[in-house]
């Protein structure tokens, strides 16, 4: 410890005043590579499972149920049920992916490092929601992947397929974000996906077209958000949806600009983060 | 310029704890400064306020003229800190846990890789740079957090008990680093509880207790206070009882050991003599404690600092 001062440490000139913006540029940057590492580093946690689940999804319902059902909507059962698991594997993988590790930061106090830095709470925000994007998309590709074993996919309007499941995965990563900024307790970030996430999407038009419902139950269906991301990316894939496209880019937006702000809101009051 | 001025600063927690009861404090540019108190004094809720984990009730803060509620992004730019409590992510690489801290304050990359280099090698940690922080000893986590809060060179670094739990050739050699990097410029706060720590390198000092700062001088005026300096003497010849020395206050510790209280303006050579003309040899001297010890048990114990 004794060459410090001979390898030229300069502590910033006085009356410097900090570049602002290339410190939220850099910071940006250092935290989504923090966080795509952190993805690649436990792969076994984190890309693995998915692809396992999404397969015996596309065994089950796919080869062995689907044969039986035929068709729906059109096309066969297996090619129906393909983008709604694409985007049932993006839902659950970037909200999962910002909960824990946001939560695990803060459990173990290295959330910390970020805190007493000068980054802007967007900044932190953004780096945390783009680390769930990239994660979701990863495994989203993973599920393309098998999904080709199973069915032909073809993508019959591409903007909007790949909108909506990037706007999907900027929803659900900054609600695992919110989730987390409330959680004390391993509890706390369970309690969502259980009672909330897997419930809309299994009852959000991943395996059925909303038209088999009874008229009342039809109405009822309309209320869950995640029933338009679905219906969205797979008019974007197969051309085919149950509600009104624009409605689904107006919940997208609304949702991820409302939990954008809320988060923001939550970080600048110190909610969970600052005593 | 002053590194630090904290004018009126108060914290009341959710719990109605009054953590700090309106502390005023000024750390000059390039200050070696001591933080020191007794636990739960405050010392840590004001570090935190200024390094913007905890949010304070009342008062202002500023870091090297840059108001931390108006200027915030810029004032914690300036700010390095080793925080009390281990807070490392225990599962990442440790030489990515500077990469990544001094991308927060805006380092590009490739220098960021270059003073992670330099902060590891002379924390003496560049051998364990592709390990993870949870294969570290403590002594090994205290010097990577103290690499981490350095790898954007501040300007003003704040230290919570940077060596706890260190043995003393490696605190003794983080001690040799620490006066380096207050020599290259850098402003050091320091909190410790080895108030011999504190002694040996702080040139300013603050004391506080139940929230208030009771004490704020240069380390030179604050041991000058002290009055009375107790020594304890090994004597060559066993004793019954304690031998009477004029003008001293003296104790028997053991058969072989007396302590003496010497007041300011005392010296030690009368005693000596005293004890020659009883035939007493002295074998060995040592102070009981170190000063600044006795001089801060005094003032947070509310004992008169002057001599009884």
């Amino acid at each position: 410890m004794n060459d410090v001062v001979a390898m030229g440490r300069e502590p910033a000139p006085a009356g410097t005043r900090p570049n602002l913006v290339r410190i939220n540029l850099v910071g940006l940057a250092t935290i989504v590579r923090k966080e795509t590492r952190r993805v690649v580093r436990i792969w076994i946690q984190t890309i693995v499972p998915p692809a396992i689940t999404m397969t015996l999804y596309f065994i089950i319902f796919g080869s062995l149920v689907g044969g039986r059902i035929g068709q729906m909507d059109g096309v066969p059962y297996t090619t129906f049920i393909a983008p709604g698991l694409i985007m049932m594997a993006v839902i659950t993988n970037s909200f999962a992916n910002v909960v824990s590790s946001f939560f695990s930061s803060k459990l173990m106090l290295h959330l910390e490092e970020m805190l007493v830095a000068p980054l802007a709470h967007s900044t932190i925000v953004l780096g945390f929601v783009v680390g769930g994007v990239v994660r979701g998309l990863l495994v989203a590709a993973l599920v393309v992947v098998v999904a080709l074993f199973f069915t032909n996919l073809h993508v019959v309007h591409p903007l909007v397929t790949v909108t909506t499941i990037v706007l999907t995965a900027v929803v659900f990563s900054t609600a695992g974000l919110f989730n987390a900024i409330f959680a004390k307790t391993f509890d706390d970030i369970s309690i969502i996906p259980t009672f909330v996430l897997t419930p809309l999407t299994y009852l959000g038009g991943v395996f059925f077209s909303t038209a088999l419902l009874p008229p009342f139950w039809q109405k009822v269906a309309l209320v869950n958000p995640i029933l338009y991301m679905v219906n969205a990316f797979r008019y974007g894939m197969l051309g085919k949806s149950d509600i009104p496209i624009g409605w689904a880019y107006a919940i997208m937006l609304g949702f991820g600009a409302a939990l954008f702000g809320a988060v923001l809101v939550m970080l600048h009051r110190g909610t969970g983060v600052r005593s | 310029m002053a590194a630090l001025i904290i004018n009126g600063l108060k914290k009341v927690y959710r719990n109605g704890v009054e953590a700090l009861k309106g502390i005023d404090l000024t750390v000059k540019e390039g200050d070696f400064f001591a933080l020191l108190g007794p636990n739960g004094a405050g010392k840590t809720t004001a570090i935190g306020i200024i390094t913007s984990l905890i949010k304070k009730t009342s008062g202002s803060v500023s870091v090297f003229g840059y108001d931390l509620e108006r200027d915030r992004e810029a004032a914690k730019a300036c700010i390095g800190v080793v925080p009390q409590e281990i807070n490392l992510n225990m599962f990442e690489r440790n030489d990515y846990t500077l990469i990544n801290q001094a991308g927060y304050y805006g380092v590009p990359h490739h220098i960021a890789v270059a003073r992670t280099e330099k902060y590891l090698k002379a924390l003496h940690l560049w051998d364990k740079r592709e390990g993870i922080a949870r294969t570290l000893s403590g002594g090994m986590k205290r010097r990577l957090m103290i690499a981490r809060a350095l790898v954007h060179e501040p300007r003003l670094l704040i230290l919570d008990e940077p060596t706890a739990g260190v043995d003393i050739e490696i605190r003794r050699s983080m001690w040799d680093f620490m006066r380096e990097i207050n020599a290259a410029g850098v402003t050091i706060i320091l909190t410790t509880h080895y108030l011999e720590e504190a002694e040996s390198l702080c040139r300013n000092v603050a004391i506080i207790d139940e929230g208030r700062i009771i004490e704020n001088d240069s380390m030179k005026n604050v041991i000058s206070k002290l009055q009375v300096e107790s020594f304890v003497l090994s004597l060559r010849e066993p004793l019954a009882e304690a031998p009477a020395l004029g003008g001293y206050t003296v104790r028997l510790r053991n058969e072989h050991e007396i302590e003496v209280d010497v007041a300011k303006g005392q010296g030690l050579n009368q005693v000596f003599a005293e004890l020659s003309a009883q035939q007493l040899h002295v074998a060995s001297m040592r102070t009981k404690t170190n000063r600044l010890e006795e001089l801060f048990m005094r003032l947070v114990e509310d004992k008169p600092v002057a001599a009884s």
